[in-house]
């Protein structure tokens, strides 16, 4: 195997004195695409926070595209990461929200070229020019100059993926993007992301509720319960062939709420 | 007591004047104000604790005492002290410093009715401290500040009459003057009343205009 995009070693997590990962190891291949799933309050959202380095890391080491990202090298020693560090490494990866936390102040082209514009200095003509091409791909080509306030969740969330897309990560990050969403409205977004999956050899990591979408969607399926990993696999073996009983009584609560898997 | 015409239209320019530096330290008042209630909103939020306790304390000292009294220490305590200012920058410093304290909690509101996935979102979009400041924050902060800011410079307005205690000649001065020198009350102090009423019910109106446009920052 290739040097893998992501590699977490021995990650640890606490909030106060509050454990949430206690030890984490996993590698993501490029271009792999990642199911993250478990009970609610497993850390699968603090992995991706982490991940964005929106939330420190209280021990081990990631490394992104073979490069440390909380750490750094000074004068031959490796010590913690400034911000000048992280803001470079930030350009392998992107993320999408679950409330999409579009900016409202500004329209849906702005939305999209905003930070093309500030951090890789794009000029206004070619970040227009990507962002329609992007608003196409999604499906809202002609709401380039509407206010987030006049859209639907569905389409506020296909907004914030182009967002996501226009700086072109490698690594994409989805938490939980159709949960806050209108039951009618989940299956616009959720198209998205499968065309983008089929379509691109971009890393993704998705966090999800939606077993059928996770099925379809991952290359590997990886079932947490409190920080750890207790199972992963190909969606398949996961979700008709778990071995573990955690995974079994989770999925038993899950298909018992009426999903389909 | 009659009221005189004559007498009322001779002391309006004397009146007038003073009005004119009434306006004149609520202006530079609320400058002092604007600046330096972001420097405490801001030092509050340093992640130096010494700091930000500090600037906290500074603030409620400054709050938990009356205008007037700060106003006597600025002009006639720090001279004895080796700092002797004019009357109207004495007047200017102490009422600015005074509303800067509130000025520092509309900020302060201001920025925290952002929500925190707006923080989230610049950063997940890679700007920079500065960058988000000015592209997603501030714009977001400022317009529901504006109605709150505008209520206190109103407030301000209306008690710059404590700065004739410094023997700044505001209008509230210049009326004092006149009436004492003709021994009638009624006409300057009349004429007092009606220009700070004409300038709040003007206000008033602006206010309520502002609110309609950018809403309420709920304190
Ligand atoms: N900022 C925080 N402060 C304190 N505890 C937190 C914070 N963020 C998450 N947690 C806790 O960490 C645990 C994992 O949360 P999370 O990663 O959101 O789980 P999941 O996304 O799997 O539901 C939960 O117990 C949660 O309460
Ligand atoms: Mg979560």
């Amino acid at each position: 195997m290739d040097q893998p995009i992501i590699r977490i070693q021995n990650l640890q997590k606490s909030f106060g004195t509050l454990t949430v990962i206690d030890g984490l190891n996993f590698d993501v291949a490029k271009g792999e695409k990642l199911a993250l799933i478990g009970p609610s309050g497993s850390g699968k959202t603090t992995i991706l926070r982490i991940l964005m380095t929106l939330e420190g890391i209280s021990g081990g080491r990631i490394e992104i595209c073979g490069e440390p990202l909380y750490h750094m090298q000074r004068n031959g020693a490796e010590v913690p990461a400034d911000e000048a560090h992280l803001h470079r490494m930030r350009r392998y990866i992107g993320m999408v929200f679950q409330h999409f936390n579009l900016f409202p102040h500004k329209s849906v082209l702005q939305n999209i070229t905003l930070a093309p514009m500030l951090t890789k200095g794009e000029t206004r003509a070619a970040a227009d020019k990507r962002a329609r091409e992007l608003l196409d791909m999604v499906g809202l080509a002609d709401k380039a100059g509407y206010m987030p306030s006049q859209l639907s969740g569905g389409q506020k969330q296909r907004v914030a993926i182009a967002r996501a897309l226009a700086l072109q990560p490698q690594i994409m990050l989805f938490d939980e993007v159709t949960s806050a969403l209108d039951p009618e409205l989940v299956e616009e977004v959720l198209e998205v992301m499968k065309r983008l999956a089929a379509e691109t050899d971009m890393t993704m990591l998705l966090v999800t509720h939606e077993m059928g979408f996770a099925h379809d969607f991952a290359d590997r399926v990886l079932f947490f319960d409190r920080g750890r990993i207790v199972e992963q696999g190909p969606p398949k073996q996961i979700f008709t062939a778990p071995a573990e009983d955690r995974t079994k009584s989770f999925l038993r609560k899950i298909i018992a709420a009426g999903q389909r898997v | 007591m009659e009221w005189d015409w004559d007498f009322a239209w001779s002391i309006m320019p004397t009146l007038l004047a003073g009005f004119r530096i009434t306006l004149i330290a609520t202006f530079l008042g609320a400058i002092v104000a604007a600046v330096l209630g972001l420097v405490f909103a801001i030092l509050r939020r340093s992640s130096n604790r010494w700091l930000s306790r500090g600037t906290s304390f500074v603030v409620e000292f400054i709050r938990g005492t009356p205008l007037l009294v700060q106003l006597y220490f600025i002009f006639y305590v720090l001279p004895d002290l080796g700092l002797r200012l004019p009357a109207l920058m004495a007047g200017v410093i102490g009422m600015g410093l005074h509303y800067a304290t509130y000025a520092a909690e509309v900020y302060r509101g201001g920025i925290e009715s952002v929500p925190r996935g707006q923080w989230e979102a610049a950063r997940a979009t890679n700007l920079t401290t500065r960058q988000t400041w000015l592209h997603v924050i501030l714009p977001q902060a400022v317009p529901p500040m504006i109605p709150a800011m505008a209520n206190y410079l109103l407030a301000m307005f209306k008690e710059t009459p404590l700065l004739s205690a410094i023997t700044v000649l505001e209008l509230m001065n210049q009326a004092k003057s006149v009436a004492n020198s003709s021994y009638r009350y009624v006409e300057p102090m009349t004429l007092v009343g009606v220009m700070f009423l004409i300038v709040s019910l003007l206000s008033v109106i602006a206010l309520r205009w502002l609110e309609r446009r950018y809403g309420r920052v709920s304190q």
